[in-house]
């Protein structure tokens, strides 16, 4: 007869082997899960580059690790297309965008953050709801707009559209970051003389720098991807923007160059989705500044 | 400032004489250079309207002789009397109703800022005058300056955004409003004809006609349903795959979540016109895999079967799930990071499981603090042009709706309304209800958030 004593140990070391096999488990499961999402999430990027690489024109026959690799579609992409003036095009709109963008919005910000005036919470809540208008119809008018002044076909005017489409919620977003940086910072300034644009330069802007980097990397990123506004608003050829020369390529029916759109589209997102993993930390904090406690 | 002896006047006067000649009363108070400054902007507004119109011809018609100003309102009115025509000696020179329409809203527009600074105008020499009466004294132009920069600080910084926002967003919008009660269709085009106002009739027709009305039915819940679960999913994995990676269990964090990143990272275009390609119906690679696989015996036409139009809707959320889960878990993971841990470790102590732990803790917190920015990613969902544009182009077809497909959503309808069948009319419509559902939803989630709530 066992006492008491040992079936309790025994049951123990029993309960203790059940809690670690479970345990075990629960880890192996989690791998699994993540293993998978994570193939998920890898093979279209892989096979978009396995297809860049790809001898073949056809898209069946394609896959991840091509059978006879080839740098044929990239020397296509150089040779048969603008790509280069495409991208130089929408680099230069990004940088254009980033800098005006940033500069505009800050100072914006900074005056519906420290300043108490008539119409300051109304003006605010109209301008983040009226970006709310969904309108295709906008952009005829944004083109009358442009026919009238000269900006039409024109990078620069283009580029007005996104400094101008990013305002609201940019402003709201640094307007809510710069809220929390104390008042007192700004009034111990004031007393030593400095000038508002002083505390702006001197306080602000140091001390906003996450957000700003975060506003930098998001306004750079906007024109990337774009389609409708260059579509409509850009008609040369040689004023075209990525989005709509790599669209072109695979769009219409005659035009299936499906792998010379994959090289082009490797070739976009890798500088932007290196930048992206590289920055995660900022942008991270940028979208989490966004949400708010009540 | 000096003091000075002069004749005392009712301020009442040098307002009055601004009023007529811009600065006249500045002129009065003895304030030169800004006599100068307003009067300036009289003759701005002057010469404009006479250099653009056609002044001096004796007779005088707005249509004919109307400048900048004049004709810019009258356009706005009328639309336009007399459309292009062709005629024995070539094309007469008609009005073009559309651009009339823009160009006077930018008239308008324009216009709002002169009346701005006239009433400036009339104001400060009123002021001027009665400070003038009670202290004797007056500032010099160069004081007022100052004053005005320490005092309009923060207008003066807000005139570049303002001067954008009104001519590259209010201006659009206040145009395509307006446009959902012309007649303005491709049956009607400029400048062959002419637009007219017709009040109502475009949102009677979109309730009395019945394609329009089943029509609209049908693509608003599809939009609705789209919205919420595109919304839920994206929210729920992302939580669920923030929950995982941060659990102690799971070692190479920064490599997982380097992997899971990539989504958000890839320019969403590119990542949509590869998924288009890959799920094609004739050539696509993941039909070819299944077929291979002898899981199908033929291609599925996953975006384009007509019989199956809840294929290529269930297709699509999958999809926007890859495309959207990445943004959710970076956001739960930074406001995770924030949770301090004496909660969790005073759970332990309390003997919680770690689902009562999930359930009780990090549910509640991350919903509250994420909740303004699920609300506005519903928004987003809700005008989610791209997702539907690229992938399916809203198909596959429906006989039974009015120029949009299965899968078409009220903007990508509208779109389609606009550009391939030049219903402006009716688009326009469509954004004013859409505007007016998404914008009310926005108004209430913006005054729930600590930015509205502290001033």
């Amino acid at each position: 007869m066992k006492s008491s004593g040992e079936i309790s140990v025994q049951s123990a070391i029993k309960e203790n082997r059940i809690h670690k096999i479970k345990n075990h488990t629960i880890t192996a499961l989690m791998y699994l899960e993540i293993i998978a999402v994570a193939i998920i999430v890898l093979v279209p990027v892989l096979w978009i580059v396995g297809t860049s690489f790809d001898n073949s024109s056809s898209l069946a026959t394609s896959s991840i690790i091509p059978k006879n690799p080839t740098l044929n579609n990239y020397k296509k992409l150089f040779a048969g297309t603008d790509f280069l003036i495409w991208y130089g095009n929408t680099l230069k709109i990004a940088v254009v965008n980033m800098i005006c963008s940033v500069f505009i919005t800050t100072l914006t910000a900074y005056v519906f953050s420290r300043f108490k005036f008539r119409g300051k919470k109304q003006s605010l809540m109209l301008i983040m709801v009226l970006q709310m208008f969904p309108s295709f119809m906008a952009m005829t008018a944004v083109y009358v707009l442009f026919l009238n002044f000269g900006l039409l076909d024109n990078l620069y005017g283009l580029a007005l559209t996104y400094i101008a489409g990013q305002i609201p919620y940019n402003v709201w977003l640094m307007k809510g970051y710069l809220g929390g940086i104390p008042m007192s910072l700004d009034e111990a300034a004031m007393l030593d003389g400095a000038s508002r644009l002083q505390i702006f330069r001197k306080i602000i802007i140091p001390l906003a720098f996450p957000m700003i980097t975060f506003l930098a990397v998001s306004t750079f990123m906007a024109p990337w991807m774009d389609y409708v506004l260059p579509r409509l608003l850009i008609s040369s050829d040689s004023k075209k923007t990525l989005a709509v020369g790599l669209f072109d390529l695979i769009s219409s029916d005659a035009n299936n160059q499906y792998t010379q759109f994959a090289a082009g589209a490797v070739l976009v997102a890798v500088p932007i989705t290196i930048l992206y993993v590289a920055l995660q930390k900022h942008l991270i904090y940028g979208i989490t500044a966004g949400s708010t406690k009540e | 400032m000096e003091i000075e002896s002069g004749k005392k006047m009712t301020p009442i006067i040098p307002g009055i004489a601004s009023a007529i000649i811009w600065g006249l009363g500045q002129l009065m108070n003895k304030q030169y250079i800004k006599a100068i400054f307003f009067f300036l902007f009289q003759l701005i507004l002057v010469i404009v309207e006479i250099a653009t119109g056609n002044y001096f011809t004796g007779s005088y018609v707005i249509r004919e002789n109307g400048g900048f100003f004049v004709k810019g309102i009258w356009g706005l009115i009328t639309l336009g009397t007399i459309p292009r025509k062709m005629s024995l000696t070539g094309v007469t020179d008609g009005d073009h109703s559309i651009m009339l329409l823009v160009k006077g809203i930018i008239v308008m527009l324009v216009a709002l800022i002169f009346v701005a600074i006239y009433a400036w105008n009339i104001r400060d020499a009123y002021k001027t005058c009665k400070s003038f009466n009670e202290k004797c004294t007056r500032l010099s132009t160069r004081a007022y300056v100052e004053e005005l920069w320490e005092s309009m600080f923060h207008y003066i910084i807000l005139i570049p955004a303002a001067l954008l926002l009104m001519f590259l967003s209010i201006m659009p919008i206040i145009f395509s409003a307006l446009t959902a009660f012309t007649n303005y269709t491709k049956t009607n085009m400029p400048p062959t004809h002419l637009v007219d106002w017709v009040g109502f009739k475009n949102f009677m027709n979109l309730i009395n006609i019945p394609v329009w009305s089943k029509t609209f039915a049908g693509v608003f819940s599809w939009t609705l349903i789209w919205a919420v679960v595109a919304t839920f999913t994206c929210f729920a994995f992302g939580l669920i795959q923030a929950v995982i990676l941060n659990s102690k269990r799971i070692k190479f964090k920064k490599l997982w979540r380097g992997i899971y990143i990539l989504p958000w990272a890839i320019p969403g275009m590119v990542s949509l016109l590869v998924f288009r390609t890959m799920f094609n119906g004739q050539f696509g690679p993941v039909s070819q895999f299944l077929l291979d696989m002898g899981i199908t015996s033929e291609r599925v036409a996953w975006f384009s079967d007509p019989n199956n139009p809840n294929l290529a809707r269930i297709t699509l959320l999958v999809i926007n799930l890859w495309l959207g889960f990445p943004y959710f878990m970076a956001l739960m993971t930074g406001i995770m990071t924030g949770i301090s841990s004496d909660l969790y470790e005073a759970a332990k102590i309390d003997g919680a499981s770690p689902l009562d732990e999930f359930k009780k803790i990090t549910l509640p917190i991350v919903l509250n603090q994420a909740a303004p920015l699920i609300i506005m990613s519903f928004a987003s969902n809700f005008n989610n042009f791209n997702v539907i544009y690229f992938l399916t182009d809203g198909g596959p077809t429906n006989v039974n709706y009015q120029f949009a497909g299965a899968t078409d959503i009220l903007i990508t309808w509208v779109y389609k309304l606009t550009l391939d069948n030049q219903l402006y009319n009716m688009a326009s419509v469509m954004s004013i209800l859409i505007f007016i559902l998404i914008g009310s939803i926005s108004i209430w989630n913006l005054r729930r958030t600590k930015g509205f709530k502290e001033d």
